[in-house]
């Protein structure tokens, strides 16, 4: 029974890896790689730990399984959402087909707070021309989908 | 159980598939068009190790191999936290219009 258990565990948690993977490969762009990198391999990693917990069977294994799958549910989205954002400010391109950028303009580029914030601190308000994101960096950047372009579209397709 | 080989089909499958992950992290590690792409498939190029040498504890039955996946996450963690420091770091815009 422990043995069908530990098997069941091992091909659904490697397949998870494998879907994580397969994600990385095919996805658009930066953003939609991460969040099929970050869960999958999160989930899959969980369950291969949890295989190890149900073949060894001793408190010893099954307390640093516990850790270790706690600490990388944990620390993946601490993670992905650092690099999402400095990616972000970097300026990676999003994929031609986004529906929404919320924070296109909505950033002050130099303090790297959101401008409601910027409001609160009293400082100047971010102009609109300067707001934009263009000429940071590539020419890739300008074909960017404003938040407008999306408005006509029904809010079902995101 | 010595060998991988003479481990039961599920522990075959699962490395194969792992296999298979690393050589697609790989390939965006090395393809990869940006520099956050890159850490990303680092990132997920480690999580898979991780998974290799779970499923290998499981094959040799030695479980010590589970606290070099612990430290390996460790490093990981503090790996991707440094990069992205230091990539919004240096995407300040004066800095880039400059260039």
């Amino acid at each position: 029974m422990g043995d069908i258990i530990v098997a069941v565990l091992l091909v659904v948690g490697s397949s998870l890896m494998f879907v994580a993977a397969l994600g990385i490969l095919r996805m658009p762009d930066l953003f939609t790689r991460m969040q099929a990198t970050t869960k999958a391999a999160t989930l899959g990693v969980g369950l291969l730990l949890a295989a190890a917990a149900v073949e060894f069977g001793n408190l010893a294994v099954t307390t640093r399984v516990i850790a270790a799958a706690v600490f990388i549910a944990m620390t993946a989205p601490v993670a992905a959402h650092l690099l999402g954002r400095a990616a972000y400010f970097l300026g990676v391109p999003l994929w031609e087909g986004s529906v929404r950028d919320e924070l296109r303009g909505r950033y002050n580029e130099r303090a790297h707070a959101l401008a409601s914030l910027e409001e609160e601190l009293g400082e100047e308000r971010l102009a609109p021309g300067r707001a934009t994101r263009r000429g940071i960096v590539s020419d890739d950047f300008s074909e960017r989908p404003k938040p407008g372009d999306s408005a006509g579209a029904p809010e079902g397709t995101s | 159980m010595t060998g991988l080989l003479a481990g039961n089909p599920a522990e075959i499958f699962a490395v194969a598939l792992l296999c298979a992950g690393v050589a697609m992290a790989g390939y965006r590690l090395v393809r990869g068009p940006s520099l956050p792409d890159r850490v990303v498939a680092l990132d997920l190029l480690t999580i898979q190790g991780l998974g290799l040498l779970t499923v290998y504890a499981i094959a040799a039955g030695r479980s010590a191999y589970l606290d070099v996946g612990i430290v390996l996450t460790l490093v990981t963690f503090l790996a991707t936290t440094a990069f992205a420091y230091y990539i919004e770091k240096g995407s300040h815009p004066e800095e880039r219009r400059d260039g």
